[in-house]
């Protein structure tokens, strides 16, 4: 009896602690949000920093509520949106689609090996005029943009992904009398699922940082646009505002795909 | 008795670069319908290599397999295999696991799974089959095997060292069992192993292999005078001792001759 008791508190005790470092961390986390914010402010506010150059929460806010007002923030937002989930989706069903030809055919991928290490290493940031160039100044080129920095890392990584099966479950289905699809679509799948959300969560933010790149370019709208149109008129504070946006924008990206990814392991292996 | 299988003269190379390796060469013997033939020889010998190619994975580069099936016809025996590791997939429940050979080869009517159902009752996994395979026991995961390979009712049972991957304990208890269940169903065996106790105590006839490259050194029929048929009893029979001479002679022998 005596020991049972105890044995609880002392589970009590962990659930407890648990708890507690938990709280702790984020209390820590938005206490230095405020105090970065704060320090921020009172710099600007005392001349310490030049608010011209280095902007100001309050001036951020303002600038805020004036582009909320007139709604042109969230169509610059909506488009940004749009152009990163659409490139994210091309890339994953373009590399899904690659990386399954090259398993299918052994010799297809010897031939392309150097051109996929030769592609993937390229900054692509380089081949944006050539875009611009053939597919004019618009969203199709972003789009473009987008999927040309997370693509070839993508099809490189889900490939690997699927010759990492073990050899020997392929060797199980043929016992099975499977064929080489069946051995595709029952074991190299379904085992290379972790490998393709974790190559996943990394396109989403390339392809973030290849729409940005498309529209600091070839845009006349978007948040990439809105940080090069600040900066060419020194009008700082909006430059400051649509990184800050990009912040929030690639933190939800980053909280969806990590939900997704729970959702899906859920699934796959514990029910 | 009538043989379902006769190898004749079955020879293999593996080929690199760097040359040709004589994996087995000019092996001949028969399995009869309904026997249960173990193989044993030294590690590397290419046993595995020999089962592969019965198994119809790989095709000899020498000699032929002659198949006489009981009723006379001529298509190659539905064949089961089973490997060293179990190769549950994480991902499946264990009933998915059992039916994959009846999905992958569009066999999943009511008469197969009710065979499962039935397989699944008789190896005390029924309570087990919404379950992952991770959560089951060595044993019970070796069973899950070979439901899944008797799911596609094979004629003839392959098993490269199945109960490897075991404890020893457990490796008794599980082969044992496994036996006596293939034995009830009437099916032909053929069994790799390096567990010359096994060999004996299991099969009704032990083939004996040499060295790489593998030739039939020995065909050992297994004469026990046993009371009841339980492998596990197998280990006391008075011949049991003189077999297991008899195979450890011709391994080491071998070894002496290298």
């Amino acid at each position: 009896m005596k020991t049972k008791k105890s044995n609880l508190t002392n589970q009590e005790k962990y659930i407890k602690n648990h708890r507690r470092h938990h709280t702790q961390i984020a209390v820590m986390r938005i206490v230095l949000f405020l105090a970065l914010f704060f320090l921020w402010e009172i710099s600007a506010d005392r001349g310490w920093i030049d608010s011209f150059f280095f902007s100001s929460p309050s001036r951020v806010a303002k600038l805020l509520i004036r582009l909320s007002m007139d709604h042109s923030i969230f169509f610059h937002i909506g488009i940004t949106l749009f152009e990163t989930v659409l490139s994210f989706f091309l890339v994953f069903l373009i590399s899904l689609a690659a990386a399954t030809a090259l398993w299918y055919s052994e010799k297809l991928s010897e031939v392309l090996e150097p051109y996929l290490v030769i592609l993937n290493s390229l900054p692509k940031s380089a081949l944006a005029p050539l875009f611009i160039v053939w597919l004019g100044t618009g969203a199709t080129t972003i789009i473009v943009a987008g999927i040309s920095v997370a693509l070839f890392g993508s099809i490189i990584s889900f490939y690997a992904g699927f010759k990492q099966c073990d050899p020997e479950k392929l060797t199980l289905i043929q016992t099975l009398g499977g064929r080489k699809r069946d051995a595709f679509r029952k074991v190299v799948l379904p085992s290379s699922v972790p490998i393709l959300i974790s190559t996943t969560k990394v396109n989403i933010g390339l392809a973030l940082v290849g729409v940005i790149i498309g529209e600091f370019l070839a845009a006349r709208r978007g948040l990439g646009y809105l940080i090069i149109y600040g900066s060419q008129v020194f009008q700082l504070d909006l430059v400051i505002t649509s990184i800050l946006l990009l912040c929030i924008i690639a933190m939800g990206f980053y909280k969806g795909i990590q939900m997704l990814e729970h959702h899906i392991r859920k699934k796959i292996f514990c029910t | 008795m009538q043989n379902l299988l006769e190898l004749k003269n079955i020879g293999y190379s593996y080929h690199s670069l760097h040359g040709e390796t004589k994996a087995i060469e000019n092996i001949s013997f028969g399995v009869g319908v309904g026997e249960f033939v173990a193989v044993v020889g030294p590690s590397g010998c290419g046993k595995s290599t020999l089962l592969s190619i019965i198994a119809g994975l790989m095709e000899p580069e020498q000699g032929s397999i002659i198949v006489n099936n009981p009723d006379g016809s001529l298509h190659y025996p539905r064949v089961g295999y089973m490997l060293q590791r179990d190769h549950l997939f994480e991902w499946r429940t264990v009933y998915k696991n059992v039916t994959l050979g009846l999905e992958i080869n569009h066999m999943m009517t009511e008469e197969r799974l009710l065979y499962v159902d039935q397989l699944l009752i008789d190896y005390g996994l029924d309570k087990f089959r919404e379950k992952r395979p991770g959560e089951l026991s060595g044993g019970m995961k070796q069973r899950a095997a070979l439901i899944r390979t008797l799911a596609m009712d094979p004629q003839l049972l392959l098993m490269d060292e199945p109960f490897s991957a075991l404890d020893y304990q457990t490796r008794l208890m599980v082969s044992a069992d496994i036996c006596r269940l293939i034995r009830a169903t009437g099916k032909t065996m053929l069994l790799i192993t390096h567990d010359l106790s096994e060999a004996i105590s299991l099969a009704d006839r032990v083939i004996i292999l040499s060295g790489r490259p593998a030739r039939l050194k020995k065909d050992l029929p297994i004469r026990l005078t046993l009371a009841d048929d339980d492998p596990l009893a197998a280990r006391n029979a008075p011949e049991f001792n003189q077999y297991f001479n008899t195979l450890w002679e011709e391994l080491t022998n071998e070894n002496k001759e290298v």
